[in-house]
């Protein structure tokens, strides 16, 4: 675990630049991380993938599943790929400040 | 009398049903069980079918026999819950009454959600081992199997037992260097997650299991569909996975009475208290085992930690007290490495698999994250635990919570690892 200074505030990551507090989490971050995932621009599409995953969290912090995400937010799987490409998953809860899907082991 | 519902008479609800049994005065209590199928299956044991190492019939037991007889057992379907009126209503329209609800409905494959997968080349070139009918049908393709690529795919997490496709990939290594064929056959492993082996610790010590076993890893793959006159699966980011023999291991859900009954998430999972398995939304209802959306491995040995506590918290909480946070979430896991080998898994909410020995620290004679012969015997004497000691209501002499005692956090200086 390590620091890192993200749009202006000093947060703790994990080896893959995960923030490790869902609540150091800003939209300024979001901006930044998202920009790391090789998304340049965040539109109104994928804040709202963004907005549903965090509210979903909740107090847990754990990101929500593919299945979650579609049938909370109404963006569709085919959609969520084009909005972040290779692993929605990992990218969505990764941009909303969540920890990574993993599995057990 | 004050009246207390199990539904679901599998892992969860057995254990349930005897430690309730055991805690609760029955001058007091009645307790009814309710589960549509007579037969109690051994779930552990499916993994060995496939490989012609365990027997249908091996893995069946009758429901009855593991409930104690002062507990009402009704077989029958169950139609609804309604959590408002506290009634249940089956599908032979028999209403039950209760103050508490137990739900242990469990999760069970979905193979329809997925196109393609359930069609015409179900049980032909599409196959699954994560129920008995399915498992055995699959032993009988991998008899004849004449080479070519075998895929594992998961669907979506999570699933039941997590570690079951990894060891699925392993012990095919093994039947088919065992049956001299081992060079005509590709073994392949398509997940959704980033790779075989998602935690720091374990990625760093048996990460190159499947490598060193010729498996290779098709990480961040979503199937959307499968083609099954083409063989192949085909992922939202339009990757293709060609096949011969396709495992598939399809969505999870709960049971639909959960989300019929306004109880589950969107994949019918019913949200609880990771620590109580108290329902978020009624104060008299509480889920145990798969059927929760508690953040923890689907399995057998989850169920089993968490209802030891729960039968006392339980007891306490009908007193009118306030229920313990006891749960973190322990879980121990065999893995079957093939080979006669396996690995031991000890872990909770908090706290990743580390190496080290088990139970005993020091001593084991099981061994965290390491691949040993006893770990596989330890995984084979189980199912005699199972059947005496957990679904007979018996402690093991084992803590519930997860102990930190013979894990090795040291483990970077003992394995020489910078």
């Amino acid at each position: 675990m390590t620091s890192k200074v993200i749009a202006g505030k000093t947060v703790e990551v994990n080896e893959e630049g995960f923030l490790v507090n869902p609540s150091d989490w800003t939209k300024e971050i979001a901006a930044e991380l998202a920009k790391e995932e090789g998304i340049p621009e965040l539109s109104e599409a994928h804040w709202k993938v963004i907005d549903f995953s965090r509210q979903s969290a909740g107090a847990s912090g754990s990101s929500p599943t593919l299945r979650g995400i579609t049938s909370g937010s109404g963006v569709s799987t085919k959609e969520l790929f084009t909005l972040f490409p290779k692993g929605p998953a990992k990218k969505v809860a990764k941009i909303a400040g969540l920890g990574k899907p993993e599995g057990c082991v | 009398m004050k009246k207390i519902v199990i539904l679901g008479a599998g892992t969860a609800g057995t254990m349930v049903a005897n430690h309730l049994n055991h805690l609760m005065d029955s001058n007091e209590w009645q307790i009814t069980i309710v589960d549509e199928d007579p037969i109690h299956y051994y779930q552990a044991g499916y993994i060995f079918v496939p490989f012609g190492k365990a027997t249908a019939k091996q893995l069946m037991k009758q429901k009855k026999n593991y409930i104690p007889s002062k507990v009402r057992m009704l077989q029958s379907e169950i139609e609804l819950i309604q959590p408002e009126n506290k009634k249940v209503i089956l599908k032979d329209k028999t209403i039950l009454d209760y103050d508490f609800l137990v739900i242990a409905t469990g999760c069970d494959i979905y193979p329809e959600e997925t196109p393609g997968l359930a069609e015409h080349e179900w049980g032909k070139s599409i196959h699954s081992f994560y129920t008995l009918k399915s498992s055995v049908a699959l032993a009988e393709k991998m008899k004849n199997f004449q080479g070519g690529r075998v895929v594992v795919n998961v669907v979506e997490n999570p699933i039941k037992c997590p570690v079951a496709p990894m060891e699925f990939l392993m012990l095919a290594d093994s039947y088919f260097t065992q049956k001299g064929m081992r060079d005509r056959v590709e073994l392949i492993y398509a997940t959704p997650n980033s790779g075989a082996f998602t935690k720091p610790v374990a990625s760093k010590l048996i990460g190159d299991m499947l490598d060193r076993k010729n498996v290779k890893v098709e990480a961040d793959f979503y199937i959307e569909r499968a083609d099954p006159d083409a063989k192949k699966i085909i992922s939202y980011d339009e990757r293709e996975l060609e096949y011969d023999l396709l495992v598939s291991i399809p969505l999870n859900k709960g049971a639909d009475v959960i989300g019929k009954s306004g109880l589950g998430d969107e994949l019918n999972y019913s949200p609880v208290n990771k620590h109580t398995f108290l329902s978020d939304k009624f104060d008299n209802i509480f889920v145990l085992g798969d059927a929760s959306n508690a953040p923890t491995s689907k399995a057998g040995s989850v169920a089993h930690y968490a209802v030891d506590l729960f039968g006392e918290n339980f007891k306490r909480y009908t007193e009118g007290k306030a229920l313990e946070e006891k749960f973190d979430g322990h879980t121990n896991c065999f893995i079957e490495s093939g080979f006669g080998k396996g690995v031991l898994l000890d872990f909770n909410y908090d706290q990743e698999p580390l190496p080290g020995l088990f139970p005993v620290p020091g001593i084991g004679p099981f061994a965290l994250l390491q691949e040993t012969r006893l770990n596989h015997l330890g995984k084979l004497s189980f199912e005699w635990m199972y059947w005496n000691i957990l679904m007979r209501g018996r402690k093991v002499p084992l803590s519930p919570t997860m102990t930190m005692a013979g894990k090795w956090t040291d483990w970077e200086k003992r394995f020489n690892i910078a």
